[in-house]
């Protein structure tokens, strides 16, 4: 609010701020009070009251029927078998039963308080919300002579102090936190500089590209034209989840697409990065991440899922939709000795979606 | 035991038991003096003040399912091999996480029931958050004294949201590792803090084996604790404002009028508490949600098409989606993400605006007062329209994080959606503000037709020219007091201070409230209404008096000149005119007949 960060505010003794701009009608229209009370059907007739009470614990008595029941279908309706059918039984039968009850609980309150509680409506005043004025002297008395007994406002060196001391001592606690993830080790020289990790795959010169998740190594020459092959490096398969696998697999993924070489846009320094028409792409979205899983064989798109990015697989796997902004990163690939697809090095470029250390 | 006499009570209330447990409380709690002061407090009652009771029961169905689930489900990443009851899913390998939440759902009998009341339970109670803010917001009553009420109800509604998300994230099944991954991408996308924030939060890489286990300590323990925390000040401040009411006959600004809390909304409220619990539990029983059987552990490598957030942060998933090709670039040796920076900057700004608008709003109308009482939407127009626009920028988003399935649905281009909602998420609002605004108008000037010319009764005259008119009767004065307004705001007149000069902010505060001011109907006043009543009297009689002579004139005609002038009431052709349903009728007396058709009926 504007006029209140104005700093001259309080100097300017004879201003007043501006009024509020309600402007109160001179001539209202009369409140004519509160309308008669209406009767309800249920005050009028002694039968209809009558069956008012009824609908009432009924509704309640129905619910321990209710109650009764989840009960019995719980034991009447097993999940052992394991078997779909059982379990949807099981599910449907049990809540059935709990909402019955606990709906036959609810309407017959609210039965209860509408059509047989009273129904006069009473008025209550309202006061002003702040305090009285004596409350609020003696509140301000109270810190006054607080203030006055303690020095606080007086003592400025041990205010001052002490709230500089107070929020140092925040500052342990806060770097505690660091311990969230953990700092570079002997086995494990970079576990501590995620832009390391980050620019890094287990990617390596000669690894070959096997399928996912059986990590079967791939020959080039199986490799059909048109076909998408999700891929992860050989070595991956080997490597259990306690030492990371999910974590490499997270940013190693690849898409590798087989197009007829003169499809392919390469330029000059990319030209021997392909093989025979087959390009291998980071799976991983340059957007935030996710995998861009799914081909588009016609028009040799890929299209990530979750925010429909898509990527020109002939050129580069440059951004042609979507709110990605860089091209997936290309593996480069070539085939060793016995035919298998092998990658020539690293990713030459982070993968994933970007960060700030990223340039 | 003494009888209670000194009370004019011949028996203590509820037996001698329940008195000597009273009073054991009371002489070592003093509880009687707050039950004194809140046990017949007075609630005001309006359908649209159960919204933040959906909300608030809901809540107390996903702590309670919540905490059945805890039992069971393990914070672990720690990689198991599944051999639970599920068949397909047999030796796979997931997380401890997932095979518990398996085990929840077909291990436990009423585990999987209990597993999607929590899911549904926690859908309700962030819609039942979001349409009470909306009410709230629609009829002012975030204004004095509830500012503060609205800011903390606003950050339960954040709150609620961290809730759905971290909880969304505990089964690590595909979609919630997907989810994650988004969120991780967001956060690397922050400039400086970005990269390091990541990497904490997740125990070093994405996915790590660190990440559910935090998770679950902030969805089990921190934010419910927060969130419990807040809700209970929440409601204390509605009892110590007390609650707002819609204007009426005799509810004025300083009463409040309706139902005491014991035993009318002790009865309503807590029977609503078990009306929605078993809602809840009814969805819960019909319909699967999440089943997260079919999706499998969390890879990074899979992913399905046509994947849905839970509804509340489709707004946030939208909004990335709506982010056009190739906004990032490298400046300072630095990456700067705008395609991120820019929805988490759009969704910011819409966050602090709707935290702050009761500040901005006061600002504007330097009204210092109090409001308890409840507008109508229509005669607050500004606030109504801006409302209207936020709504819809909102609903775009939201409707953005559909968009593929919006295209495959009904055979659209991806791209085609996309630009759509784009331009929809600028114009949209636009349009919504400037339409919402001309019909709240409209809809005054309509509620000041009526209150000073009656509603249209159905009831056509022929008028002795040959003229037809239909006949509009009056609204009793209860349903006029409704319809009048009786606070107008006008813009504000720039005076130069004490030093001559007009300071730049209440210039800007000026053309502020000409925005929200200048067109406005100013409200009806008494001698309006009264000259308006007596005219309209005086041609109701001067119809009646025509319609007499034409009714005679046709009698004598026909030679019957003693017939009456009311027709015969068969019960099937009657003229009853057409009356608003809230109109009150006096009940007639016994043994009178209820005047039938005019007002003129009784002089004859």
């Amino acid at each position: 609010m504007a006029h209140e960060d104005d700093p001259l505010e309080h100097e300017r003794a004879s201003w007043k701020p501006s009024p509020g701009l309600a402007v109160a009608v001179s001539d209202p229209v009369s409140n004519p009070g509160l309308p008669p009370h209406r009767a309800r059907v249920t005050d009028k007739d002694p039968a209809a009251m009558q069956r008012a009470v009824r609908t009432v614990y009924t509704l309640f008595y129905l619910s321990i029927a209710g109650s009764i029941w989840a009960v019995a279908a719980y034991m009447l309706f097993p999940i052992e078998s394991g078997r779909i059918i059982d379990i949807r039984n099981n599910n449907l039968f049990i809540g059935l039963g709990i909402a019955f009850a606990l709906l036959a609980i609810g309407l017959g309150a609210i039965h209860w308080s509408k059509a047989v509680m009273s129904d006069k409506e009473f008025v209550e005043p309202r006061h002003a919300t702040r305090g009285r004025d004596t409350t609020r002297e003696a509140a301000i008395q109270a810190f006054a002579d607080a203030n006055e007994e303690s020095g606080f406002g007086r003592r400025v060196m041990i205010r001052n102090s002490l709230i500089a001391a107070v929020v140092a001592s925040v500052v342990p606690g806060v770097v505690l936190f660091r311990g969230l993830a953990p700092f570079n080790s002997p086995d494990n020289p970079h576990a501590g500089d995620p832009v390391y990790l980050l620019e890094h795959t287990m990617w390596k010169k000669g690894m070959r590209l096997a399928h996912d998740p059986s990590g079967e190594p791939i020959r080039a020459a199986d490799l059909t034209l048109g076909s998408a092959v999700h891929v992860i490096p050989e070595e991956l398969a080997t490597v259990s989840h306690s030492d990371g696998y999910l974590e490499e697999k997270a940013k190693a993924l690849v898409l590798l697409v087989r197009l007829l070489p003169e499809q392919l846009t390469e330029s000059e320094e990319r030209k021997d990065w392909s093989y025979n028409g087959i390009v291998a792409y980071s799976k991983v979205c340059t957007h935030v991440g996710c995998p861009v899983a799914l081909y588009e064989q016609q028009t040799h798109h890929l299209l990530c899922p979750c925010h429909q990015s898509q990527f020109d697989v002939t050129d580069h796997a440059k951004v042609i939709f979507g709110p990605a902004a860089r091209p997936l990163p290309q593996l480069p690939i070539t085939v060793d000795a016995d035919g298998y697809l092998v990658a020539q090095s690293d990713f030459t470029e982070p993968v994933g979606p970007s960060f700030w250390e990223r340039h | 035991m003494a009888p209670a006499s000194t009370t004019g009570r011949d028996k203590p209330l509820g037996g001698r038991f329940i008195g000597a447990t009273a009073n054991y409380i009371d002489e070592r709690t003093s509880l009687s003096g707050f039950v004194k002061e809140l046990g017949r407090k007075i609630f005001p009652d309006h359908w649209s003040f159960m919204l933040g009771e959906i909300a608030l029961w809901a809540f107390v169905v996903v702590l309670l399912s919540g905490t059945f689930l805890t039992f069971f489900f393990q914070a672990s990443m720690v990689e198991t091999h599944y051999n639970g009851a599920f068949l397909p899913m047999r030796g796979i390998e997931m997380s401890a996480a997932m095979s518990s939440t398996l085990n929840i759902s077909f291990d436990i009998r009423g585990g999987l029931l209990v597993r999607q009341m929590h899911h549904w339970a926690a859908l309700v109670f962030v819609a039942g958050i979001g349409v009470h803010m909306l009410r709230v917001f629609f009829t002012g009553a975030f204004r004095k004294p509830r500012e503060l009420n609205w800011v903390i109800g606003f950050i339960l509604f954040i709150l609620a949201m961290a809730e759905g998300f971290t909880g969304y994230s505990l089964p690590d099944d595909v979609l919630s590792g997907n989810g994650l991954r988004i969120i991780d991408g967001m956060v690397k996308g922050i400039p400086l803090i970005g990269t390091w924030t990541s990497f904490l939060l997740f125990g070093g890489e994405f996915p790590g084996s660190a990440i559910v286990g935090r998770l679950y300590t902030l969805h089990i323990l921190l934010l419910p604790a927060i969130l419990v925390g807040l809700l209970v000040v929440h409601l204390m401040l509605m009892v110590i404002n007390k609650h707002t009411q819609f204007a009426g006959a005799g509810r004025t600004n300083s009463v409040v009028v309706g139902y005491p809390m014991m035993p009318v909304y002790m009865s309503k409220m807590g029977g609503f508490l078990f009306i929605t619990f078993g809602v809840i539990v009814l969805i819960a029983s019909l319909f699967t949600i999440n089943p997260i059987w079919n999706y499998g552990p969390y890879d990074p490598s899979p992913v399905s098409a046509g994947t849905q957030p839970d509804w509340y942060i489709g707004f946030a998933d939208g909004m990335l989606r709506l982010i056009p090709p190739g906004w990032e670039v490298v400046f300072l040796d630095r990456t700067w993400s705008f395609n991120i920076l820019v929805p988490l900057g759009v969704i910011g700004i819409f966050i602090v605006l709707v935290l702050i608008y009761p500040f901005i709003e006061a600002w504007v109308t330097g009204d210092k007062r109090e409001h308890h009482i409840a507008q109508r939407p229509r005669n607050a127009a500004t606030r109504t329209a801006i409302g209207a626009a936020g709504v819809t920028m909102y609903a775009v988003m939201w409707a953005a994080a559909s968009s593929d399935i919006i295209a495959t649905h009904f055979w659209l281009t991806m791209e085609g959606v996309i630009h759509t909602l784009q331009a929809l998420l600028i114009l949209g609002p636009i349009i919504a503000y400037f339409v919402t605004k001309r019909i709240c108008i409209a809809l005054q000037k309509k509620d000041r037709e009526i209150a000073l010319h009656g509603y249209e009764s159905g009831r056509i005259v022929r008028l002795p020219g040959g003229e037809y008119i239909e006949v509009h009767q009056p609204v009793d004065e209860y349903e006029r007091f409704k319809l009048a307004d009786f606070d107008t705001y006008e813009p504000l007149v720039v005076r130069p201070n004490a030093k001559g000069r007009i300071p730049w902010h209440e210039n800007f505060r000026s053309s502020i409230s000409r925005w929200f001011f200048e067109d406005r109907l100013t409200p009806v006043t008494q001698s309006e209404l009264d000259a308006a009543l007596a005219h309209q009297h005086h041609d109701l009689e001067h119809v009646a008096a025509e319609e007499d002579l034409e009714l005679q004139g046709a009698h004598e005609r026909a030679g019957v000149p003693d017939a009456p002038h009311t027709p015969i009431d068969d019960g099937r052709n009657s003229e009853v005119p057409v009356r608003p349903s809230n109109v009150i009728i006096p009940e007639p007396e016994p043994g009178t007949k209820a005047p039938k058709n005019r007002e003129k009926e009784s002089d004859q």
